[in-house]
Order: C-alpha cells, then structure tokens, then sequence
C-alpha cells in the first residue's frame, strides 16, 4: 500500500474493498431490471407485480427536497441496482459453502461468522452488497420458532406472512426512496417471533457495501408476535470511494399485543473524507408499528458515518397502552450532514413517547434534530417526553433542533427541552490534567454526554459504540 | 523536583509573574500565600502546562526542562494540581473517570493497567483512610458535589493517583472545618520523603494542620518573601499591605 492510502486506511478502518468477482445488472432503473432482479431471487409472481405496481406509482413522483442538507441530483439510471457475490450464485447451504474472501471480509469488521457460530451471543445475517451471505445460530432458533432469514428466503419459505406484513407499515405509494426501494430492493433481513417467545439472543444483521456505483436497497421486516420480545441489531460499513453511494433502505417492524421490539442501529458507512469528497447517501425509512395493545417499540440509534443522513425511526403507536421510544446520537465530522429523528404517532389511548436525541457537531458539520409528535384527538391520556441536545465542537459547525408538536386533545401531555452546548476547555484541561490525551478527554467527555443513549444499547454492542464515538471526533479538537 | 528561575507569564498580553523564582527539594512542602491577583492561581496553570500562557524564564521538573511539555504529559511524569474550582463532566462516572485517569498514567509509566477489581479494592481503601464516603464516587464527576465535596473528591484523586509533585490551588478556600481536616489528612499522610507539595492558600487557618517547610509570598508575579512556619502566623497578624 501506498503511504497515503496508508493513512487513509487509518481515518476510516473500515475502507477497504474486497476482491471478489460480482454478478452485476446493467446500469439503469426500468421493468427489466427489476424483473432481472426478481427473477435472480427465483422469486413468485406476487413479489415481482408488487415491485412493478411500486415502479409504475415512483414514475410520477418526485424526490422530496425539504431537507436541510442538499445534495447534488442523483442519476438513477446511471446506477447498479444489482450486485453480488459470484460465489453466492450457488446459494450456500452452511458456513463452510461460503466463499471465504468473503468470510475474511467480516473478519476485517469484526464479525468473524465462524467464531459466532460457535460462541453463543449473537446470531448474524450479514448482507454484502445486494444478497445475504450468511446466517448464523439458525438451528438455535428454529427449535424456539423463530425465524430469522434473508428477507428473498421468507419470500420464497413463508410468502403467507411476508404477503400480509410487507408494505403494511411503509406503504409502497409512501415517499419516492420508499418507493424506489419497493421497486428494486435486494436483500435484507427478516424475522418473525411466534407468540410469547422470547427470543434468547441478540439478532443482528451486518451491511456491506463493497462494490462501486452500487445503491444498496435492503429491506427488513421484522414481526413481534403477541407477547414476544426482540431485540435486533443492524450495522453498516462501506469501503472509502471518491463517488457517493446510495442506501435506502426500508425497515418495517410490527409489534402486536404485549410485544416488545428493540431496534438498534450502528451506522458507520463511509463518511467521505475531510473534503467532504465521496461518502454514503443514507437516506433510510424506518417505522414500527404497535399495533396490538401495551406493544413496546423502542429504536436506539448511534450515526456516526454517511455523507448525509437522512432519517427518522418512526413509531406509530395504535394499540392502546402502547410505548415508542427513539434514541439516537448522532455525530458529524468534517463536512459531514445529518438531518435526523423521529415521528411519534400516538393514535391509541394512553400511548407514551421518549425521544431523547444527542447531537455532535464537529469540523464543518451541520447537525439537525426533527421530530415530529402527532397526537390524536382520540388518544386520550397520552404523554411525550423530548430531550434534544447538541454539543458543538469548534466554531464552524452547526447544529439545529426544529421539533413539530401536534396535540389534538387535552388530556393529553407534550414535553420537550432542549439544549446546546459546546465542548468546554476547562473540562479538557482538567482531563488532560490527570493524564488524560486530548482525544480520550473528548471521547470521556462526549460519551458523558451520550451516557442516556448508550446504556440503552444490548451490553455486547455498547463498548464498541462507545469507541465508535471517540474515533469519528479524532483529529476535531486542539 | 522542581526548580523555577526567573520565570514570567502573561496572557491576553497582560503579564502576571514577572519573575519567580522557586526551588522545591524533594520530600519538601512549600506553602505560597499572597493576596488575591498576585498571581497564584497562574502560577499553579502555569506548572501544570495550561495553554494560552506567554512563558519565559526556566522551568525544570525532576532535572528534566517542561518547556512544550503538554498537560497530560507532565500530569504522567507525576505532576499533580488540585483545582480549585473542580470542573463538572455529566455523564462520566467518577469511579471510571479516576480509574481511566490511573491508568493512563500506569501505562505511560510502562506499568499494567489495573483491573476493576484492584482499582476498587484500591480506592475503597484510600477513601476510608481519609473518611470520605465513597458513594460520591458512583455518582457523575463533580456533577451536582458541594463544594465541600469537589474539594474532598480532589485530594482523594491526590491519594490514588500518587503523584511526586502536589500543587494544590486553594483547595482550602470555602471548606469547613471538618473538610479541611480531610484535606490536611490527605496531605500529611501522604508526606515522605520523596514527595513534594506546593500548597497555594489564602489563608494562614490550612497551614494550622499541615506544616510547611517554607512560606513564600507572593505579590505582583513575584516571590517578595520567603520564610519558615512562622511567616504564615505573622502574615495573619499584619496583613499583606505592610510587605510591599
């Protein structure tokens, strides 16, 4: 390696690529793609006309631009809506069929499928590009029920269930990236937890994306039967490119009476760099339902990657008694923008919300707290809690917290406090003082500051997001 | 440990030591008294490497010059300051905050890093030799402390962290009585023959309980007197005033 790819591999330890033979599309979006697509994924017919009625409405739809970071147009045509692996054609039967460059990519981020397999925790289906490679634990959790899929398998293994939930929380017709990725999505993740189970690991899926010009498009759904309780967890990576990639992704989650669903989400895709040249596009629908009384969703979010993320979980709270919670830390470096929160949909009575948000502002970042807490006139007795803090780091960065509150009826209670605040000197010279560098003072400092959102990561997964949030401000302080 | 020759420093191009002058033998505990804007608090940022400072003049620390040596980098080669105004950090625990800190400087000195177990062991029983309650040290650091406390929590950092050199910058100020008692505790029983202390007061009352080797006062940047005990007791009775 060269010294300055040297040194670029030391800002972004994820930017490698692997070299892999692919199975590419051709360029562009239209009906033969997708059918391409469908027809790769043996999918039935019922999938494909689902996609094609996606395709037709995104026609006459526009790509929403009320967001505050702007980008440069994309040209969907020019784009690969298909890639995978060559060696997964054949799909895999166990971890020992998988292509082991592949299996060695994981290594590198620190998901080796093989150990996990063997060490009980966490069960991983890891995406790469456009198809899922590998799920591990699934004896384990067959034997409680559970199933836990590439999204394309449960298309093809439980049409009944995918038929009746996919799309039930993000309608096809929703928003134009949506939509898009109704028309063309690859792979992803699913799950489905029978009644009063309680699922006895961590569930988690890791993304990749390795090849160049590529969107990546997954989709999961993940569905809490009456009673049950999961708790799933996504992580991304990219490697570092000078062009900007596209990820929309969908995520649909459904709990239904008494269940509970906890979402968390480490997103580290490629940033671009200190120019703010190349970087992810993370422009991702999120929403879960409750739709069965005292159903539970919580999303915990820590976004410290992307050119630009743009996103809001969302919890529509139906059943009565229901609770939606958002967590999310979010940190921009560098030229990096995010434009994220969450809605809260409180249509049944007694519906509760919390969304505690922590933003990090460093380097010319601009960071953008939105939120938007709907109550319904007939969700009577319903309460939400909003906590939005920013921290700036430096003096060219931003950081905007704009909350939409709507209560339509009175026996119900909104709260929202917000602060802003910017990295203090004295605190880093105190920490210096006992010893401390300048960069283990930020990361002390900045994950005080995050504490509320990162004690409600799974313990595995905390530590890692812990040292996460002191990588991405290395180099934003002194 | 410490040898300080005509040294100056000014901020904002104000200047406030205009050349001090300071030997601290090892094993020694120098108390500096001087009414308020004689420059002490400076000069206790200025030894712990603070940026923002205009230095000149020497400074040596254990025959070695701190000249462009940053803060945490004096703070591992055992240059230790309790503030006097303790920052608050929310969020940070402040039992991972000392261990954190510990074992930075542990490392530094080539030396293993200890487990939570030891370090528990370790503060449990530094606290309870100084009758600090320990709970404060499972709350966030500083956050939401009295006064009292923050002081309190400062020496007990003192005591874990062992340094060689001891700078503390009024950490008597505010205290009551039984506070201060902690504080000198702190001090004496960690005096031996090795350590060295820079004690910064106000106020004769801290001198009461811990026994200086050397008094100096300090007025408009410079060290106008230096004496023994006694020169605290004196100073009491007349005031700064009648030095100048």
């Amino acid at each position: 390696m060269k010294q300055q790819e040297l040194e670029k591999a030391k800002e972004y330890k994820y930017g490698f690529t692997t070299d892999i033979e692919s199975i590419r599309a051709p360029k562009g979006l239209n009906e033969d793609i997708i059918k391409f697509i469908s027809e790769i994924k043996k999918e039935p017919k019922w999938m494909l006309d689902w996609r094609l009625k996606a395709f037709s409405r995104l026609k006459n739809m526009k790509e929403p631009n009320w967001q505050k970071p702007k980008y440069p147009k994309i040209n969907y045509q020019d784009l690969y809506y298909y890639s995978a692996p060559k060696s997964s054609n054949e799909k895999p039967k166990s971890l020992d069929d998988v292509d082991p460059k592949l299996i060695e990519t994981y290594k590198k981020l620190g998901i080796p499928l093989k150990e996990q397999e063997k060490l009980a925790g966490v069960a991983v289906d890891a995406v790469f590009d456009s198809v899922s490679v590998a799920t591990t634990f699934k004896d384990k959790l067959t034997e409680k029920g559970i199933i836990f899929c590439p999204i394309s398998e449960a298309i093809q293994k439980h049409p009944e269930l995918v038929k009746k939930y996919l799309g039930s929380v993000i309608p096809i017709t929703d928003h134009y990236f949506a939509t898009l990725n109704s028309a063309v999505f690859t792979d992803g993740s699913f799950v489905y937890i029978p009644k009063n189970v309680r699922c006895p690991m961590e569930l988690s899926t890791y993304f990749r994306i390795n090849a160049s010009e590529t969107g990546q498009f997954e989709r999961t759904l993940i569905i809490a039967d009456e009673g049950s309780y999961v708790s799933y967890l996504e992580g991304c990576t990219a490697p570092m490119r000078d062009e900007n990639q596209l990820h929309a992704a969908n995520v649909e989650l459904i709990a239904l009476d008494d269940a509970e669903i906890k979402y968390s989400t480490v997103q580290n895709w490629y940033p671009g760099d200190e120019n703010g040249k190349g970087g992810i596009y993370n422009f991702v629908t999120k929403r879960g339902a409750c739709r069965g009384k005292n159903s539970k969703i919580s999303w915990t979010q820590v976004e410290t990657g992307s050119a630009i993320t743009w996103k809001y979980p969302s919890c529509i709270l139906q059943g009565d008694n229901s609770v939606g919670e958002f967590y999310s830390i979010a940190i921009t470096n560098n030229h990096q923008k995010a434009d994220t929160g969450t809605k809260m949909i409180h249509l049944g009575k007694n519906t509760k919300s919390k969304i505690i948000s922590k933003g990090i502002s460093a380097g010319k970042a601009d960071n953008t707290y939105r939120g938007l807490v709907d109550i319904n006139k007939k969700a009577l007795n319903s309460r939400n809690y909003t906590q939005c803090d920013s921290l700036l780091m430096g003096n060219k960065c931003g950081a905007h917290t704009i909350p939409y509150i709507k209560n339509k009826n009175s026996s119900s209670i909104v709260e929202h406090e917000a602060t802003t605040s910017k990295i203090n000197e004295e605190q880093l010279y105190y920490c210096n003082q006992r010893g401390l560098n300048q960069e283990e003072a930020v990361g002390l400092i900045v994950n005080g500051f995050c504490k509320e959102v990162l004690q409600q990561l799974p313990m595995e997964f905390a530590v890692e997001a812990q040292k996460l949030v002191g990588i991405s401000l290395e180099g934003s302080v002194g | 440990m410490l040898e300080i020759k005509n040294l100056k420093a000014s901020i904002n191009n104000k200047t406030i030591l205009k050349g001090l002058s300071l030997s601290i033998k090892p094993g020694e505990l120098h108390a500096i008294m001087g009414p308020n804007g004689s420059g002490k608090s400076t000069l206790a940022n200025v030894l712990s490497g603070k940026d923002g400072y205009n230095i000149s003049g020497e400074l040596n620390f254990k025959g070695e010059s701190l000249k462009d040596v940053p803060v945490e980098k004096r703070a591992q080669k055992g240059i230790f300051l309790a503030f006097q105004y303790p920052l608050e950090i929310p969020g940070v625990n402040t039992n991972n905050f000392l261990k954190t800190s510990l074992n930075s400087l542990r490392k530094s000195k080539g030396e293993k890093e200890l487990d939570s177990l030891a370090f528990l062991k370790l503060v449990k029983e530094k606290s309870s030799e100084l009758g600090i309650d320990e709970k404060i040290l499972s709350r966030q650091l500083n956050v939401g402390f009295s006064g009292g406390e923050k002081k309190k929590n400062e020496i007990l950092q003192m005591k874990i962290l062992d340094p060689n050199l001891s700078i503390l910058d009024e950490t008597d100020s505010g205290l009551d009585i039984d506070a201060l008692k902690i504080i000198a505790k702190g001090v004496n029983s960690s005096r031996d023959s090795k350590k060295s202390f820079l004690v910064i007061t106000h106020y004769q009352r801290l001198l009461d309980y811990i026994k200086p080797d050397f008094v100096h006062v300090l007025s408009d940047g410079k060290i106008i007197k230096t004496g023994c005990g006694e020169l605290a007791e004196e100073l009491e009775k007349t005031g700064y005033k009648k030095l100048n």
